[in-house]
């Protein structure tokens, strides 16, 4: 094939959401994709959802979500750390997205079982991401978008204010591209944990990283070199608590655990060191990643007993199961008597249970205590008693490409003449710190579709 | 009753995996119904097996297919463990090897009735009678197809008596029977979901291919099995014996009956080379054509033998066809035929559950 139009690095949502929108502006499209086909997709493969703005029921979203509202969750979580202007622009646009994806093959379900906290804030995928990104690819292919797998980009040469040319290699040898527009949709640089251990120091060697092995930010490192601009603090990123046996890489959702509120987490001191019932878990699983790896050997413990045992989603793994305190200790390699005495001080802050609700702020409390429980604070009395290992899971770094609000990147003052940038890799322009569930595929979509047009009208120009 | 504990431990580690993930909960029935469960017993598996209709969407959608570490397949899990229960369930016992050997048992079995037929009917040629009935008298049909019919049935009664007990199922209500079979009727569980549709023919693109060709196959069966019955009762209870008019009841089932069956099972050959084999239970691939092709010739033989009436061809078709059918017959209990006995069971004892789940 000739030099195509567009040249897009990455294959996940961002990129096939631009690949479509730019194919059917007429350009012609390359994608090029880091991972063999089993793995393309990157992050967007173990996605499940889409936070979406909506007046009114919309798809499988009940009632309304402004916004006011949706502008106003995120602040929550950022803690104000936040594009304002871009995070609207994508809040906004979201609405218009949801049927867009339809029309491109997506299907979504009603809010899983286990998730109804959701229903009305977040549109579930039928099947997930990887269903979404092979409707996308089906889509795109039928536009005439050709995608290349285990074709990673290894070099863009910027020449004054323009991406020259590019270089990757594919079947074993080094290919050299001249499009007239790039779109770099390939993610954070999280798998590289080299580069996060240079942020993070020695304790990022121990995190997990949740999603796929090719996000090792090579394109991202080759820009910024050459002094395109970068936004966000390297140590920021999207981490959550998951089960310490999870496998380094692209664990994926089944590693999650949901039982934090409703027990108590210590360290391997066996000191408890964060209000566990903060919050509803929905809104709290994003800082336990950081807090988890603020602990010594950035590991965490979670101990249940029996009657919580099936107020959460079942996990992968089995917990670890002991029928006293001391004995889990053991089987979990803390120190026992301190666990007891951590567990009995936390009975005896325990007051009146009696308005336990699993599902509700309950205002269940302890007194007296540092970090107090605020929620679901019941005594952990009733064998068997059950453990879990916390880890910090990492899923997508925050550093990155910052854009405008056409999704094009720039150099010094200056827009790079025919770059864009869409989904994780520039979603640090829009998310400071922390995180708000089905944000990130929201933030891909409607730049995807900004930087597809965008590259589109630029391609058709020249 | 000893179904493989190595299929079963497989079906519960990915059972497990799903439970954590749940991404797949809309394609299909199957995904509610494990959801439900914390723990996966043994009988839970089969029920989740049988409920089971390969539709490959949650395969096609998961991510954690191979090369990943957790090498889910969740359709190949659940095929093995339902073709096992298959046979663990099998009455009588002795039998229940023919599964894994069911396109050989075809090939014998029907070389053999073909010739017994055959040498019947030169040898019993009767006096008089018309049509195939010159051939071979209805005496001698009855005496052959009736305990064909009805013993296979019988055998397969007490397997699903035993596969109702395995699943730890309650009462029989009769609208769950009915929910079963409005599910059935239009295979609901190979709409996907979102009514694309079904994984099949052509990786993850979702079509209504083999959804339509199945129910060719079953309606089209149905309609041949409802043009026997007809001219039964027209010979019994109306005493108009065979041979019928175009326009008469068994030709107006038989023949559009008898083109449906044909069609829909040519389709699902076809479809069957080009999905993906490791999505089954690949040991008994051999086993399935070889079922859709014994279908595929009765339905195929009826009609020839209909197009060949008042020929000299239709004494060795008839030999045929009715070679075809008792091959059919015989073997049901013991061939893929069996899955939509044990598929009618799942879905009405999965109706129960979820109504069980509302209450």
């Amino acid at each position: 094939m000739t030099d195509p139009d567009i040249v897009i690095i990455g294959g996940g949502n961002a990129a096939l959401c631009a690949a479509i929108t730019a194919a059917e502006a007429g350009a012609r499209v390359l994608i090029l994709e880091a991972a063999p086909k089993p793995y393309r997709g990157g992050n967007s493969r173990h996605t499940r959802n889409f936070r979406c703005m909506h007046h009114g029921p919309l798809g499988p979203l009940v009632e309304s979500y402004t916004e006011e509202e949706y502008f106003a969750d995120l602040m929550k979580v950022t803690g104000g750390k936040t594009d304002e202007y871009l995070a609207r622009l994508a809040i906004r646009t979201s609405e218009e997205c949801l049927p867009w994806m339809e029309e491109h093959g997506v299907r979504f379900q009603p809010s899983l079982s286990g998730t109804l906290s959701l229903a009305r804030t977040n549109a579930f995928f039928l099947g997930g991401g990887k269903g979404l990104v092979n409707a996308y690819y089906r889509t795109a292919e039928a536009l005439g978008v050709v995608a290349k797998y285990d074709a990673p980009v290894t070099h863009l040469e910027l020449e004054d204010d323009r991406i020259a040319f590019l270089d990757y290699t594919c079947e074993g040898e080094t290919r050299r591209v001249a499009p007239k527009s790039v779109i770099v949709a390939s993610g954070g640089f999280q798998a590289d944990t080299d580069w996060l251990a240079r942020a993070w120091g020695p304790a990022a060697k121990n995190f997990l990283i949740r999603g796929t092995p090719y996000n090792r930010g090579v394109v991202l490192a080759d820009l910024l070199d050459q002094g395109v601009e970068q936004v966000g603090d390297p140590t920021q990123c999207h981490a959550v608590a998951i089960d310490g046996r999870a496998p380094k890489f692209d664990g994926g959702i089944v590693t999650r655990l949901d039982c934090v509120p409703f027990s108590i987490v210590v360290n391997k001191e066996a000191e408890r060191f964060y209000d566990e019932g903060e919050d509803v878990w929905p809104k709290r699983y994003a800082i336990w990643g950081r807090l988890v790896a603020a602990q010594p050997d950035q590991v965490g413990y979670v101990i249940i007993d029996a009657k919580s045992l099936e107020l959460f989603m079942p996990s992968l793994f089995p917990p670890i199961k002991a029928d006293t305190i001391e004995n889990l200790a053991v089987q979990m390699d803390l120190p026992p008597d301190k666990l007891a005495r951590t567990v009995a001080e936390f009975n005896a802050a325990c007051g009146d249970t009696s308005g336990f609700h699993p599902t509700e702020l309950d205002g269940v409390a302890t007194t007296g205590i540092t970090p107090p429980k605020t929620n679901w604070a019941r005594p952990i009395t009733e064998p068997p008693f059950y453990g879990y290992s916390l880890r910090t899971g990492v899923t997508f770094t925050y550093l990155g490409l910052k854009v405008d609000e056409r999704a094009q990147c720039s150099v010094g003052n200056r827009p790079v003449s025919n770059l864009w940038a869409a989904g994780e890799t520039m979603a640090g322009s829009i998310l400071g710190q922390g995180y708000l569930a089905g944000f990130g595929m929201t933030i891909g979509t409607v730049f995807g579709r900004i930087a597809g047009k965008e590259a589109a009208s630029h391609a058709n120009a020249n | 009753m000893q179904m493989q504990t190595d299929l079963l431990r497989e079906a519960r580690r990915q059972a497990e995996i799903c439970n954590a993930c749940r991404y797949c909960e809309g394609y299909c029935s199957v995904f509610p119904s494990l959801h439900r469960e914390r723990a996966f017993a043994d009988g839970d598996l089969t029920h989740l097996a049988n409920l089971c209709h390969n539709c490959r969407g949650c395969y096609y959608a998961c991510q954690y297919t191979a090369p990943h570490e957790f090498d889910h397949n969740l359709p190949r899990a659940l095929a093995e463990v339902r073709q096992d229960s298959w046979k663990a369930h099998a009455w009588p016992r002795p039998f229940a090897e023919l599964f894994d050997r069911a396109g050989v048992a075809m090939a014998v079995l029907l070389t053999l009735s073909f010739a017994t037929l055959f040498a019947l009917a030169q040898m019993m040629r009767p006096e008089s009678g018309e049509g195939f009935y010159a051939y071979m008298s209805h005496s001698l049909m009855v005496a052959i197809f009736a305990p064909a019919f009805l013993l296979p049935l019988a055998a397969l009664a007490v397997s699903l008596r035993g596969y109702w007990k395995t699943t730890g199922a309650t009462r029989l209500r009769p609208r769950d029977l009915w929910a079963a079979l409005r599910s059935a009727g239009r295979m609901r569980n190979l709409e996907g979901g979102h009514g694309d549709g079904c994984n099949f023919e052509e990786e993850d693109r979702f079509s209504h291919a083999r959804r339509i060709a199945h129910q060719a196959v079953l309606y089209g069966f149905l309609l041949c099995f409802a043009a026997t019955s007809s001219g039964t009762i027209l010979h019994y209870v109306f005493d108009m014996p065979a041979p019928y008019s175009l326009f008469s009841l068994p030709k107006l089932f038989g023949i559009p009956g008898g083109i449906l069956l044909a069609l829909g099972c040519a389709a699902l050959a076809w479809l069957k080379t080009q999905a993906d084999p490791e999505l089954g239970a690949a040991h008994v691939w051999g086993g399935e054509m070889a079922f859709i092709l014994l279908l595929e010739g009765t339905g195929l033989s009826g009609l020839a033998l209909y197009a060949a009436a008042g020929t000299s061809a239709v004494g060795a078709l008839l030999a045929l066809h009715l070679g075809l059918v008792l091959t059919f017959f015989l073997l049901t209990p013991f061939s893929k035929m069996a899955h939509g006995f044990y598929r009618m069971a799942a879905l009405t004892i999965e109706a129960a559950k979820a109504d069980r789940r509302i209450v």
